[in-house]
């Protein structure tokens, strides 16, 4: 299976817009979700740049434990508003 | 309506990516990769890139493992205060998820750590989906409070089989972290199980934050 030109054409595109929406977005749980698409992405670039041992540790390090500690912080925030 | 279309349309074209992606083309060859390539045989492995990592490099890979140590030290050095009650009771939906994908999860991260031989895998990657199975357990309450000593064992277990390991290559007249190619491939797995360990609880352990509180003296074990 041919990989078309567009594809990876979409996929470096949609990588800075979904980095640039992570940071310009005011909610923190959109942006804490769209940093963890952008790992996502990533982690089919790297597999485009034929490096899919980086990929796994970007889908696992990157999107998975650190936007796990991004929704826990923002819970953490929240709570702590609460308590004021 | 549109909006909708639009939406859909890019997540077919993602999930359509994903797929292709696992067609990649291999990577054009450099005169390093060739000089790993044609060393590959006596690496104890069959994929290249854990030959660079625990064999050729392996010096470069320890200080990985000690810097993520580092860096949790780093963190347990804050003393940031320990929450009263940090996680809320998971729901039932959740905890039963997080039940239910921890055996699978563990099946994986190991399978991960014993694929990197031949394959894409290893350490850091099977590491890294074991602690997040560990998180999954804490967030949701599901993980048994951590014995302080025990815990600061396995996290330091990577390093020290690791750089003691090493000694091997001095002990047999060759540089220090090198593998005789005979016994390169036990070597390599030895290392690979207590760094993914160390790994694995190091990751989870930056996630809490907070070192595990010191029993009390009096209290029974």
């Amino acid at each position: 299976m041919t990989w078309p030109p567009f594809i990876d054409l979409l996929l470096a595109t949609s990588l800075v817009a979904v980095a640039w929406a992570a940071l310009a977005v005011r909610a923190l749980f959109a942006a804490a979700v769209l940093f963890i698409t952008f790992g996502l992405l990533l982690a089919i670039a790297w597999v485009r740049l034929a490096a899919p041992d980086v990929a796994l540790a970007e889908a696992a390090i990157g999107a998975g434990l650190t936007g796990a500690l991004l929704v826990d912080a923002i819970g953490r925030l929240a709570a702590a508003d609460r308590e004021r | 309506m549109l909006h909708r279309l639009l939406t859909a349309a890019a997540l077919a074209a993602l999930g359509a990516a994903f797929f292709a992606a696992l067609d990649a083309p291999p990577p054009a060859a450099t005169p390093l990769a060739d000089a790993a390539l044609a060393r590959l045989p006596d690496s104890g492995v069959s994929s290249p890139v854990t030959a660079v990592l625990l064999n050729f490099r392996a010096y470069d890979t320890l200080l990985e493992v000690a810097v993520l140590l580092l860096a949790l030290a780093s963190v347990w050095a804050l003393r940031i205060p320990a929450p009263p009650s940090p996680w809320p009771p998971a729901s039932p939906v959740v905890a039963t998820a997080a039940r239910r994908l921890t055996p699978a999860l563990l099946l994986i991260g190991a399978y991960l750590v014993w694929i990197g031989a031949d394959a894409p895998g290893g350490a850091f990657q099977g590491g890294a989906l074991l602690g997040a199975s560990v998180v999954l357990l804490v967030v949701t309450g599901a993980a048994p409070p951590a014995r302080p000593l025990p815990l600061r064992l396995a996290l330091v277990a990577g390093l020290l089989v690791f750089a003691l390991a090493g000694l091997a290559g001095p002990l047999l007249g060759r540089p220090y972290l090198t593998w005789p190619p005979s016994l390169a491939k036990p070597f390599i797995l030895l290392v690979e199980v207590f760094a993914t360990l160390s790994i694995a609880l190091t990751l989870a352990a930056l996630f809490v934050g907070v070192p595990p509180e010191r029993p009390d003296p009096g209290a029974p074990r």
